[in-house]
């Protein structure tokens, strides 16, 4: 057992590392570089017995990984924001093709206006495209869940591509202490890959990704790789207990903390589920029953262990780090969806957009909607979605506003 | 590999690998070439395709191909490859592949994604040197969506989307040159009509390791108007007119296999294709017939001086 200082992104890069993968296509962008470059620095010393190429766009390097796990390799690649919408079209068109690898995003807030920092709502577009996805709230998280998505990804009755998500700057710059696993106890837990039927060879002619025509056909494929998403759960599971087994360390499907006696319970995603808990934290000091549940795997969406995890509170408060313009919060919107009509599904579901673009979600907020649901508690009426947004901050803006002004009447003159 | 000698059409391999009953039209001047290259290059190949005709040759549950193929998206076929080739050469490199189990990794895409759509992840796939080989159907404009223009199409012809009295605006895009300014291996262009020439540069490429691109100009019967039988005398015309230079970049050196000894005006060609008929009908428009004409006299006099 060896524990490093390592940020985020480092964590990803040792999570390739200990899976043994044979090739990683790559592509930089912010703040996934660091990822590509740790990779680069072992695959060049011979510190890491794997291929690396860098293709030209993120759409070819999605594309690449696809076809290198369709010919039967072990693949890593990772990617952020731009990039991801950028080869979103190969995102669905591999994860059709039943192969097995591993995609680290580290989310980015998406253009426009353009940005650097974190949000989610680049992973979420990925979210209806047959990749699975587990979402990281720590640097020790980010290690074993890369070697808990090789598993997952490549079990038999899977087949599908996973996204390992870590938050840009909070998570991919940020320097923790990592166990990292023992790389014969990797070997164990993650025996090398078996592509068993998916390859190319010339003994063994394949046609893999060939067109179909009529509904029927197309139907019966697009079930099939939902059915296997779905099986992911019980596989996920499986994995989990494994990981336990092996390493000590236990990664749930949802996560929950401090819930057993709780009225009121966070949802969140990610890291910004660690300042969930401190607030927590800080709120049952002063007496409060609060809690908060963070679904780690997102696809499969974890409904029943959510029902489970929620049932008997009295309020769910959904802190929603992405925005679904004319919508609201995805992760509200599903949680929705898998409580409606189960059985002691809380009575208030209240929704909060908030750490968009690496904006900070203060402790103050965290007490303020937990007052607002305490509210409509009381009332029984469920307030309209909150975008999180401070009077400071308006202030800010205006005085940024004003200085774009008075900059555009000079040039005017 | 060793470079087999072709001489004479008697040479030629006499086995036909790709099977029959595909949903290409009849007629199909791409199927021509490809059944073609397909004997030459033989059946440990892996055709890694992009979106176009072709697409529909492999249609669940069947295929003509004894070998391998892989469906990737209009845009990036090369990337694929580029997969491909990586994860063969990493399995026999770790002794997991039996280098007997190679196979040649052939980008099969039209002339929308050569041209256009597809041409940075070319270009990349070059840059790095990847070991492949890129056949391209070249028929002109984007021909499975019902003949719109691409950056294929040559001046003044008329598809869906240039129906105008001129036809198309624009000029056929230059994609030998592109392909050769990256200094790879190889580069040819061919036409199912030539076999033995087709043959013959197929054979090179295959006897060459690196980017090689194999560009078929490859008659339409939906696409440019004419009837199916006369597939084969369009091709030959497009040769004997000059219109579609057969050559060849190797060893950095550009070199014209086939050099129509008197080029016939430019006219015959045009004149079999209901897409030049405007250029006749109702009257003549010799302004763009001289146009297209004087180009194709440039072209040569550079070449024979």
């Amino acid at each position: 057992m060896t524990e490093l200082l390592l940020t985020g992104n480092g964590a990803a890069a040792w999570g390739a590392r200990l899976a043994g993968v044979d090739y990683v296509p790559a592509f930089p962008i912010t703040p996934q570089t660091e990822i590509i470059e740790t990779i680069a620095r072992w695959t060049d010393s011979g510190g890491m017995p794997a291929r690396m190429v860098t293709l030209e766009s993120e759409h070819s390097m999605i594309t690449a990984a696809g076809a290198a796990a369709a010919t039967g390799v072990r693949v890593f690649t990772a990617t952020s924001s731009q990039g991801l919408l950028y080869g979103m079209e190969m995102i669905y068109t591999v994860a059709g093709w039943r192969v097995p690898f591993v995609l680290v995003n580290v989310s980015r807030a998406l253009a426009a206006p353009i940005t650097l920092e974190s949000d989610h709502t680049d992973v979420m577009a990925a979210r209806d495209s047959g990749f699975l996805q587990i979402h990281c709230s720590t640097c020790q998280e980010v290690v074993d869940s890369v070697l808990l998505a090789y598993r997952l990804a490549e079990d038999e009755g899977v087949r599908l591509p996973v996204i390992v998500n870590l938050d840009g700057f909070y998570l991919s710059f940020t320097r923790e202490a990592v166990e990292l696993p023992d790389a014969a106890a990797v070997e164990a837990f993650l025996p090398p890959f078996d592509p068993e039927n998916i390859s190319f060879r010339a003994s063994q002619p394949l046609s893999q990704a060939v067109a179909v025509l009529g509904g029927s056909q197309y139907s019966y494929f697009r079930y099939e790789s939902h059915l296997a998403a779905m099986h992911a759960a019980t596989v996920y599971d499986q994995a989990t207990e494994a990981f336990e087994s092996a390493f000590g360390r236990r990664y749930d499907a949802v996560e929950t903390y401090r819930t057993d006696d709780a009225e009121i319970v966070f949802v969140m995603l990610g890291s910004f589920a660690t300042k969930g808990k401190d607030a927590v934290d800080r709120l049952r000091e002063r007496g409060a029953r609060v809690g908060l549940v963070r679904p780690r795997l997102y696809r499969p969406f974890p409904a029943q262990r959510l029902r489970e995890a929620l049932a008997g509170k009295r309020a769910a408060v959904v802190v929603d780090q992405n925005l679904s313009m004319g919508l609201g919060g995805v992760l509200h919107a599903e949680l929705s969806s898998a409580l409606y009509g189960s059985a002691g599904a809380p009575p208030v579901l209240v929704s909060f957009i908030g750490g968009l673009g690496g904006r900070d979600i203060s402790a103050e907020e965290f007490y303020e909607m937990v007052a607002v649901a305490e509210r409509a508690i009381e009332s029984g009426e469920t307030p309209p979605p909150r975008l999180l947004f401070t009077e400071d901050e308006l202030r800010e803006i205006r005085k940024l506003q004003s200085v774009a002004h008075v900059e555009r009447e000079e040039l005017a003159q | 590999m060793k470079e087999r000698v072709l001489k004479r059409m008697k040479d030629l391999p006499s086995a036909h690998l790709l099977g029959a009953g595909t949903p290409m039209c009849a007629g199909c001047g791409g199927l021509a070439a490809l059944h073609e290259v397909y004997d030459v290059l033989g059946e440990k190949t892996v055709f890694v395709n992009a979106a176009g005709c072709m697409t529909l040759l492999a249609t669940y549950p069947f295929t003509p191909f004894r070998g391998s193929w892989l469906y990737t998206a209009m845009a990036s076929a090369p990337a694929g490859a580029q997969g491909v080739r990586d994860a063969l050469d990493i399995l026999i490199e770790k002794k997991r592949l039996d280098p007997e189990e190679n196979l040649e990794a052939v980008v099969l895409t039209g002339d929308g994604a050569a041209y256009g759509m597809g041409l940075s992840s070319t270009s990349g796939a070059i840059e790095r040197g990847l070991d492949f080989i890129y056949l391209c159907y070249d028929n002109e404009g984007y021909a499975n969506t019902g003949q719109q223009f691409s950056a294929a199409t040559p001046h003044a012809a008329r598809t869906s989307t240039s129906a105008g009295p001129t036809g198309y605006p624009g000029y056929k895009k230059d994609l030998f040159s592109i392909w050769a300014a990256h200094k790879p291996p190889y580069v040819a262009t061919v036409i199912g009509a030539e076999p033995l020439d087709l043959a013959r540069k197929v054979e090179t490429a295959r006897s060459l390791e690196g980017p090689r691109l194999i560009l078929a100009l490859a008659p339409c019967p939906v696409g440019w108007g004419f009837d199916p039988r006369h597939m084969a005398d369009v091709g030959k015309l497009a040769v004997q007119t000059g219109i579609w230079p057969l050559k060849e970049y190797l060893d950095g050196e550009v070199r014209h296999t086939k050099v129509p000894s008197s080029r016939r005006p430019v006219e015959d060609y045009l004149a079999l294709q209901a897409r030049f008929a405007h250029l006749f009908h109702p009257e003549r428009q010799d302004a763009l017939l001289e146009e297209i004409q004087g180009r194709v006299d440039a072209y040569w006099q550079r070449v024979d001086s």
